[in-house]
């Protein structure tokens, strides 16, 4: 029983809040401050979390169950299509990523080919429509190119 | 009589055709949602947050529609509950216990009856509680200096954390993560930026819807994706739904009792529904003794903390209001909201805004009637949603809340951050750290950081200013207490956990 988890994270907000102590130390000062500053209050609490990450390197939890082998691609797959997606509704309009982009994360939870075309397609044309006509916001549905 | 006087007013607001109708669309998406395992209130809420400001309403909408959603989602929860043995949100927990064993031995529409009209009854209770106490702890409220105010976050950080986590090192860390993400952008005395790394797209800061939708909704679906929505299938079958009205009104005290204790519990800032919940059913079951069953499918076991919970919900609104300190994790995303509509909770609210109080009020008294129509009558309904396949309703979920992050800010970045909160959301999930202080965190890290500089500004940098006047002193012992007690009580109260099997 090592318990890793929790002091693999641990670590992790230690780095990160040494990392934000250092940085709150360069933080530019206006000649008229107050008495408390812009640094002081990051710093404590960079610091309490350091305290906390501490107990927690020290005293961990018992390991959780993490997913293991296909289940984690399937999961870093999904993470990497949002990602796209964030990047795709701007040039790409709502309609084709959202098919693509739901079909898949559907896919990953339920592996049936046919039910996830099924739920992306339906997916996509109901909330644009729900969006568009309903709640009318200003979504584009096609790409600006073949607008013209 | 003042509240008389008011409650016109409000009901004025509230029984105009436009607010009635979002009250009503509000408590069927708050039901539905509530039901949906996976989905609680605050991913209710959350998700649909950016979409009431992208449809341009006007604050009492916004607010009615959201807090509908609250209260539909407090009354959903039990569905699966009794029928999944999968609490539909975190307070519905408990009900599982005693609602899935009723449900099993054949009673599961007698089950979602009374839970039905336990939920009615804590929460029209706790909406009354909420209209005499909220303008009495508002004046109280005149007398909060910096100081003060600075010491009722830190009860509110430690309570939340305190009592909701198994352990207070995770709690304190999360609430440590949410105000150092509340940091960035710029420095709100000076104007200068801070912990942006030079990105211009972190001048404006973090915002905290973006955040909410994240670490609530988008983390979900990864959970799901590991589970692969093996976890919901509808193993009861509901038959024809009768009320059994006798055993109704022998849980009268029961109901009576929960509510009140599930009030206070959420007027308490940070404590919030799971505690109201927990606390009814335990009191309960100790009132009813070896004799009352509980745990083996009796009608008290699901009245108590359906009453309780609903009551806190209601009670939790109290500090939200008149102190803009929110008792639970819902109501911080309410919070949220009402800091977006440019409206400051606290006790000028009541004073300058009683259009939004008052309407509030009046639109909860209604939604209350409306759930427990919905609730008792039509619960077949709702059943039938449960059998939604996850494959289809979580991707939905995703893409409703980036189209409606989208369409607020209409930035990929904040879309990236939304994924990455997702990420975050699931490891910390993961590892037992709760989000909710994060997300509380982010909401009132620069108000805290704000009203401790100023403390400091009035007395000229003596930090003792902080323990200067009795109430401060009271919230900060209060607060101690808050963060250390649970750390004894946990060995004495042990969760039960929920019936396997």
């Amino acid at each position: 029983m090592v318990r890793l988890s929790d002091r693999i994270f641990g670590l992790a907000v230690i780095l990160v809040a040494l990392a934000y102590i250092a940085s709150a130390l360069q933080i530019q000062v206006s000649f008229l401050s107050d008495p408390v500053g812009s640094k002081t209050f990051p710093i404590i609490v960079a610091s309490v979390a350091i305290i906390c990450a501490g107990i927690m390197i020290l005293k961990p939890d018992e390991e959780p169950a993490w997913p293991e082998g296909w289940t984690i691609a399937s999961i870093l797959i999904s993470i990497v299509l949002l990602i796209g997606y964030a990047y795709a509704l701007k040039p790409l309009g709502f309609l084709i990523p959202t098919a693509i982009v739901a079909g898949a994360l559907s896919y990953q939870i339920s592996p049936r080919p046919r039910g996830a075309v099924l739920a992306g397609l339906g997916l996509s044309i109901g909330l644009f429509v729900m969006f568009k006509f309903v709640l009318d916001l200003g979504l584009v549905a096609f790409p600006k190119a073949w607008m013209v | 009589m003042d509240i008389l006087a008011n409650l016109s007013l409000g009901f004025g607001i509230a029984l105009s055709p436009y607010t009635l109708m979002l009250a009503v669309i509000g408590c069927f998406i708050g039901t539905i949602v509530g039901a949906l395992p996976g989905l609680g209130p605050s991913n209710g809420v959350a998700i649909m947050i950016p979409l009431t400001f992208s449809m341009g309403l006007d604050a009492v909408a916004a607010l009615v529609l959201l807090t509908s959603i609250y209260y539909g989602a407090m009354y959903g929860g039990r569905i699966s509950s009794i029928l999944l043995n999968i609490p539909g949100d975190e307070p519905a927990l408990m009900t599982t216990l005693d609602g899935y064993p009723m449900a099993k031995a054949g009673r599961a529409g007698d089950a979602l009856v009374i839970s039905g009209f336990a939920s009615f009854v804590g929460a029209f209770l706790a909406t009354i509680g909420l209209m005499l106490l909220a303008p009495i702890l508002s004046r109280v409220a005149y007398q909060f200096g910096p100081a003060e105010y600075f010491a009722l976050y830190l009860l509110a950080f430690s309570t939340l954390g305190g009592i909701s986590s198994n352990n207070q090192a995770k709690a304190a860390l999360a609430s440590c993560i949410g105000l150092m993400i509340a940091m960035i952008g710029l420095d709100p005395n000076s104007g200068l930026p801070r912990m942006t790394g030079g990105n211009l797209h972190l001048y404006d800061g973090v915002d905290f819807l973006v955040a909410i939708v994240g670490l609530f909704a988008v983390s979900e679906i990864f959970f799901f994706i590991e589970s692969h929505g093996k976890s919901s299938a509808v193993g009861i079958i509901l038959g024809k739904v009768t009320v059994p009205w006798a055993e109704i009104w022998s849980t009268r005290w029961t109901m009576l009792r929960s509510s009140l204790v599930g009030f206070f519990a959420g007027v308490l800032p940070g404590a919030g529904a799971s505690l109201g919940s927990f606390m009814t059913y335990m009191m309960e079951k100790a009132i009813a003794g070896e004799k009352g069953g509980f745990g083996t499918g009796v009608a008290k076991g699901v009245a108590a903390p359906e009453a309780g919970n609903n009551a806190a919900a209601g009670g939790a609104l109290v500090p939200m209001l008149t102190l803009g300190v929110p008792g639970s994790g819902t109501t911080a995303v309410l919070l949220a909201v009402l800091v977006t509509l440019n409206i400051t909770p606290g006790p000028t609210l009541f004073i300058d805004r009683p259009d939004v109080v008052w309407g509030l009020i009046a639109s909860l008294l209604i939604a209350n009637f409306v759930l427990l129509a919905m609730n008792v009558p039509m619960v077949k309904v709702f059943v039938k949603i449960l059998s939604v396949p996850p494959a289809l309703l979580l991707p939905g979920v995703t893409m409703v809340s980036f189209v409606g992050i989208y369409s607020l800010t209409g930035s990929y970045f904040d879309l990236l951050l939304v994924v990455a909160f997702g990420v975050l959301g699931y490891v910390l999930r993961k590892l037992d750290i709760p989000t909710v202080p994060v997300i509380l965190g982010i909401l009132l890290g620069k108000q805290m950081e704000k009203q401790l500089r100023d403390a400091m500004v009035l007395s000229d940098g003596d930090w003792t200013y902080l323990f200067s006047s009795g109430i401060s002193i009271g919230l900060i012992v209060a607060s101690v207490i808050g963060f250390v007690a649970p750390m004894f009580l946990r060995r004495v109260l042990k969760r039960p956990q929920a019936v396997t099997d």
